[in-house]
């Protein structure tokens, strides 16, 4: 079954393509990869999908819906979205910042009900986050603030999450685990994982699909092997680069020469 | 979590409202005819129904203190928790603490479109008391409709440009106002007078005037605490969390408008309100509106009490405009603000 079918989607700045024809569809249940080179139209094509934009031509389906009839809070029922830099220097506490994930399911003006508590504390405590609670988030480093968002978006309980180059802040320790928690997420809720990377290494561990975008076009799209061919990555990316099988998980690792 | 909220905010309720009750009084027995507190609590506790006092004071005591000093009293409250909840309203919606309705000229304009109401439809019958503010309010619309065009670069709008618009406009507006009042003739005097700011010679009318529009602004505004929350995580922060910006956005802003026109079509431009009380708010009970939007009001009514005050009763049988001694609070407030804000690379 697809989750999203995105078909003849473009998109214009002004005069500026900025997306060409776009076609894919994602399943649900699946990690699914955008990758591509710097202005190649990688956020604004999630930005479509996640209903922040709405392309000058083509047609979103989210569950067969086009993405544009649902109402705000339904859609954020469905979708939840860990961005970049995902939480400002605010003096709210993490425990604070996360309970506005529940906002999509309060009643207007209603407190937070005892099972919204319930799975706030859950998810904190999960993450390893539930002793510092009361911290406020400005004092914290760019990692633990992209675990904060990661709550939050845990306890808007999603069936989608849309990561938009989650890791591109963060060292290595916070990349695994930001990705790390993702994948459990993933596998214990059967969540359906859609995520922007630039980073081709993390791609091909934790996606199961990629689509590769290149000026705007799709320029290839299917399963880790099809996409990631070393001349491929190479003229799109306009780099020398080397293929190399991981010696763990097997899929395409690339260094440069 | 939210058990934690509800006590502090019903503890700061308490305390504020203990400040509230105290200024009421000690304001209303200073001035050019000194009251002694004890008199003065019970002039006014004489006025409350089932309670039954012998009067121990002189007919014109009671005068001053009931019908000359407690509706000045009322109306500085009234007004200055206008402008503090607008000053927090617009600070957390647009993500910017230095929005206030004075420094984004809501309140020249509005000024502009009293002024235009006072001289030229004194006489409109179709809206009789209410012409005033309802030309106010236009002009505050147009104003910061204005400000935001002219700060806002492809749906970006960055801090201190949003200042600058504001300034733009101001100049601009003020030297209409001006054009207004030279070609004025007679009313000359009662519009710069009425521009300055001041609560002299109000009645109980004004403040019964003010109250319907009172009452929206801060019904609307305070049904929005939980989306200014929100909203501070950034715009599309919010709208992934469901929220529709840019309704809530038109929605605040008119309301916060609404309540600053009100406020300058009867007292004149008072700046700064609605910068200072927010920022010391923030400063003691942090970031969350479902308490920084009602001790923000609180807080303003008393601190504009206090400024009229002083504005009435610093230098005996003269009347300096309350304007003047909030701008002598604020702008080096604001002065500060901005340097601490240049400094971090944020304001």
């Amino acid at each position: 079954m697809n989750l999203f079918e995105v078909s003849q989607v473009q998109h214009h700045f002004g005069t500026n393509p900025v997306l060409e024809n776009i076609e894919f569809q994602v399943k649900v249940g699946e990690t699914f990869g955008i990758i591509g080179p710097n202005g190649s139209g990688k956020s604004t094509l999630i930005r479509t999908m996640s209903g922040l934009l709405k392309p000058s031509r083509g047609e979103i389906l989210l569950f067969g819906k086009p993405i544009g009839s649902y109402r705000k809070r339904d859609l954020a029922k469905l979708i939840a979205v860990l961005e970049q830099e995902s939480i400002p220097p605010l003096s709210f506490s993490i425990e604070e910042v996360v309970a506005m994930g529940r906002y999509p399911w309060l009643k207007p003006l209603a407190d937070l009900s005892h099972l919204d508590e319930q799975i706030i504390h859950d998810v904190l405590t999960n993450l390893g986050l539930w002793e510092l609670r009361s911290k406020a988030v400005n004092t914290l480093s760019g990692g633990q603030r992209q675990m904060v968002s990661l709550a939050r978006a845990m306890v808007q309980q999603p069936k989608v999450l849309i990561l938009d180059e989650p890791t591109t802040f963060l060292d290595i320790g916070h990349q695994m685990l930001v990705m790390e928690h993702v994948r459990e997420w993933h596998k214990s809720q059967d969540i359906t994982v859609i995520m922007v990377l630039h980073d081709l290494n993390l791609a091909s561990q934790y996606c199961d699909r990629l689509l590769l975008l290149d000026k705007g076009y799709v320029q290839s799209y299917g399963k880790i092997h099809e996409v990631l061919k070393p001349e491929t990555i190479s003229t799109v990316y306009k780099a020398e680069i080397i293929m190399i099988d991981h010696p763990v998980q097997h899929v395409p690792q690339f260094l440069l020469t | 979590m939210e058990q934690k909220l509800k006590t502090k905010r019903m503890l700061w309720i308490g305390v504020l409202s203990a400040l509230l009750f105290l200024s009421l009084v000690l304001s209303v027995m200073t001035g050019s005819v000194h009251v002694p507190f004890t008199l003065s609590l019970k002039i006014l506790l004489s006025h409350l129904p089932l309670v039954h006092l012998t009067p121990t004071w002189s007919m014109a005591q009671a005068a001053i203190v009931w019908d000359l000093r407690l509706p000045r009293v009322f109306l500085a409250l009234v007004i200055g928790a206008m402008l503090s909840s607008t000053g927090v309203a617009f600070q957390g919606m647009l993500r910017n603490p230095l929005a206030d309705p004075y420094i984004l000229g809501v309140s020249v304009g509005a000024a502009f479109g009293a002024a235009t109401a006072m001289l030229f439809f004194r006489n409109l019958t179709l809206l009789g008391y209410f012409t005033t503010p309802f030309f106010a309010f236009i002009g505050a619309l147009l104003s910061l409709w204005f400000v935001m065009a002219l700060a806002s670069h492809q749906g970006q709008r960055d801090r201190e440009t949003l200042i600058l618009a504001g300034v733009v406009v101001q100049s601009l507006i003020g030297a209409a106002i001006s054009f207004l009042i030279a070609i004025s003739g007679q009313q000359m005097q009662q519009i710069v007078f009425w521009m300055m700011g001041s609560l002299a010679n109000r009645t109980w009318l004004d403040v019964g005037m003010l109250t319907p529009y009172m009452l929206v602004g801060f019904v609307y505004l305070s049904l929005q605490q939980r989306d200014l929350n929100l909203i501070s995580l950034g715009e599309s922060a919010a709208t992934h969390l469901g929220m529709d910006v840019e309704k809530k956005k038109i929605g605040v802003l008119i309301a916060g408008s609404l309540l600053t026109a009100a406020a300058v079509s009867v007292v004149g431009i008072i700046g700064f309100v609605g910068l200072i009380v927010p920022h010391l708010m923030r400063l003691i009970v942090g970031p969350d509106h479902r308490i920084l939007m009602p001790l923000s009001t609180m807080a303003g009514a008393i601190f504009l009490l206090w400024a009229d005050t002083v504005a009435r009763s610093i230098i005996p049988s003269r009347e300096i405009p309350i304007g003047v001694i909030t701008a002598f609070i604020g702008a080096p407030f604001f002065a500060y603000l901005l340097k601490k804000g240049l400094r971090r690379g944020q304001a």
